[in-house]
């Protein structure tokens, strides 16, 4: 299970990278290969404002439709429009390619309910990976 | 989440072989199944071009021993059965008083007195009640499903992976027809027949055997294990109806469009139910439905006519072969034509989408679909 060290995560399973004012957002490794196969990706529109933990994406696998919550509040800047037509890069590359959407972040305490890359990795233990 | 922890699931006798290729298990119908091994759609792409392997060991057989009409055995399903020949077998439902259907199943018939049922899982107990209460005396019942264990093969590649593993004289079977052969020194039934739209096998073997034919067959390395969500893909792709989903005992075979498998000309348990309702009209009828993007349709999603509910998603996913969401749901008649646009909504989400013929996918390699 590939798990970067530079990011913050949530329990839902979001990463953000957290560059300036701005947080990039996708989902880990984890929970990419819970979904298993990604056939569609709903990006948000840009210009929108988010909450923290509020809906961000959605994303379809094979198996279901899952939502993807904000790691961070803050307004949308930037989308991966390349999702469109490669829904399958949060398979491949969920932490590079596979990237979903970038916040202009609202107020960088709230970093303090993300976990970081050592206690993420403890957290996902607890869930047992049945591969 | 260790599904194959969970001490009350069943398991099938080739538990050890999915956990030996990494299948990741969960829990279906109180069984402990494999919903993929690589991935679904390696395992959907595979299946299309090449050839996979199922463990269909969940479902039910039954084994009945008597005259059809004698025994009442006829009047049990909405289709005849006295007149299939031996060596044949036959796809149709089993109704309930209402015309409801109780499971979609297969007979085959062994003998002039003898028969397989072969139903589905979680109906397994449920049709033995049902089949047992209205067989007379005389007739014999047996459920074998924990005794028998069922192997899928499917695939453009099936009929070379079993003529050289198995026996070339299995080559010789056509569609819808099964034989007794050997297989690893086991009299065993293998018929001609699936659930995936390609050309394929059915294995029936006795339970400490399965894992010994599982690994024989993947000896040929063209061929690989598929899961149940790659059976899903691969039989909705084909507008098949999944039971407890598309149908259920609150549909009937008018509704389902499955009327071919209904014979009017005999009696049978539900029929004055159906011809009510064949004079009546249906209200309500299974429509086959393509999205306009890639975005999935899921069960249970409302179908929208002009911003008016008109029915519900029974089935619905992307579809790999196509690029699309294909999906099953039942509406209102009025609705119900090829070509008619609808909308599938759930949430804020509204995907566009077409009523369609079925199949959706049209290059499957058994040819017509004239049998579900």
């Amino acid at each position: 299970m590939n798990i970067p060290d530079d990011l913050l995560y949530t329990k839902e399973h979001e990463w953000v990278l957290i560059e300036g004012n701005k947080g990039k957002v996708g989902i880990s490794d984890f929970a990419q290969s819970q979904l298993g196969d990604v056939t569609y990706v709903e990006v948000p529109e840009v210009g929108r404002e988010v909450k923290q933990s509020e809906g961000l994406a959605t994303i379809d696998s094979v198996k279901a439709a899952s939502d993807i919550y904000a790691p961070m509040s803050g307004k949308v800047t930037e989308v991966n429009g390349s999702l469109e037509s490669a829904p399958e890069a949060v398979n491949k590359s969920p932490y590079a390619e596979g990237w979903i959407a970038v916040i202009e972040i609202k107020d960088e305490s709230e970093k303090n309910n993300l976990m970081d890359s050592k206690k993420y990795a403890e957290y996902v233990k607890t869930l047992g990976d049945h591969e | 989440m260790k599904y194959d922890m969970q001490p009350n699931l069943k398991s099938t006798p080739l538990l050890n072989e999915h956990i030996k290729s990494s299948a990741k298990m969960v829990p279906f119908a109180g069984w402990n199944m494999p919903i993929q091994y690589e991935g679904i759609i390696a395992e959907h792409s595979h299946t299309r071009t090449q050839a996979s392997l199922f463990d269909i060991c969940h479902m039910g057989e039954f084994y009945i021993k008597g005259d059809a009409a004698d025994t009442g055995l006829e009047n049990i399903f909405s289709f005849s059965i006295g007149n299939i020949s031996v060596g044949k077998c036959r796809y149709g439902p089993m109704l309930n008083k209402e015309g409801g259907i109780k499971d979609d199943l297969i007979v085959y018939r062994l003998s002039r007195d003898e028969w397989m049922v072969v139903v589905n899982s979680a109906t397994i107990d449920k049709d033995a009640e049902h089949i047992k209460a209205n067989l007379k005396k005389g007739a014999i019942f047996e459920n074998r499903s924990e005794k028998l264990a069922k192997l899928d093969l499917q695939g453009p590649l099936s009929r070379e992976i079993v003529t050289g593993l198995i026996s070339p004289d299995i080559g010789r079977l056509k569609y819808y027809t099964f034989e007794y052969f050997d297989v690893l020194g086991e009299k065993s039934i293998v018929s001609r027949t699936g659930y995936t739209g390609e050309l394929g096998y059915e294995f029936y073997i006795s339970s400490g055997k399965a894992a010994e034919l599982w690994n024989h067959l993947l000896k040929d390395k063209r061929l690989k294990p598929a899961g149940l969500g790659a059976r899903d893909t691969l039989r909705l792709e084909m507008g098949f109806s999944l039971y407890g989903r598309d149908v259920t005992e609150e549909t009937t075979p008018l509704e389902a469009n499955l009327e071919r498998f209904v014979n009017f000309d005999r009696d049978f348990i539900g029929k004055d139910a159906l011809v009510r309702q064949k004079k009546e009209g249906v209200q309500k009828i299974l429509i086959a439905f393509k999205t306009d993007s890639r975005r999935a349709p899921r069960h249970d999603y409302s179908i929208l006519k002009d911003g008016k509910e008109i029915g519900k998603v029974t089935s619905g996913s992307f579809s790999p072969s196509l690029s699309c969401g294909i999906g099953l749901g039942y509406v209102d008649v009025k609705f119900s034509k090829a070509g008619e646009a609808i909308v599938i909504k759930h949430g804020p989400a509204e995907i566009k989408a077409a009523v369609v013929e079925k199949p959706f996918y049209k290059k499957s390699s058994i040819q017509g679909s004239n049998v579900v």
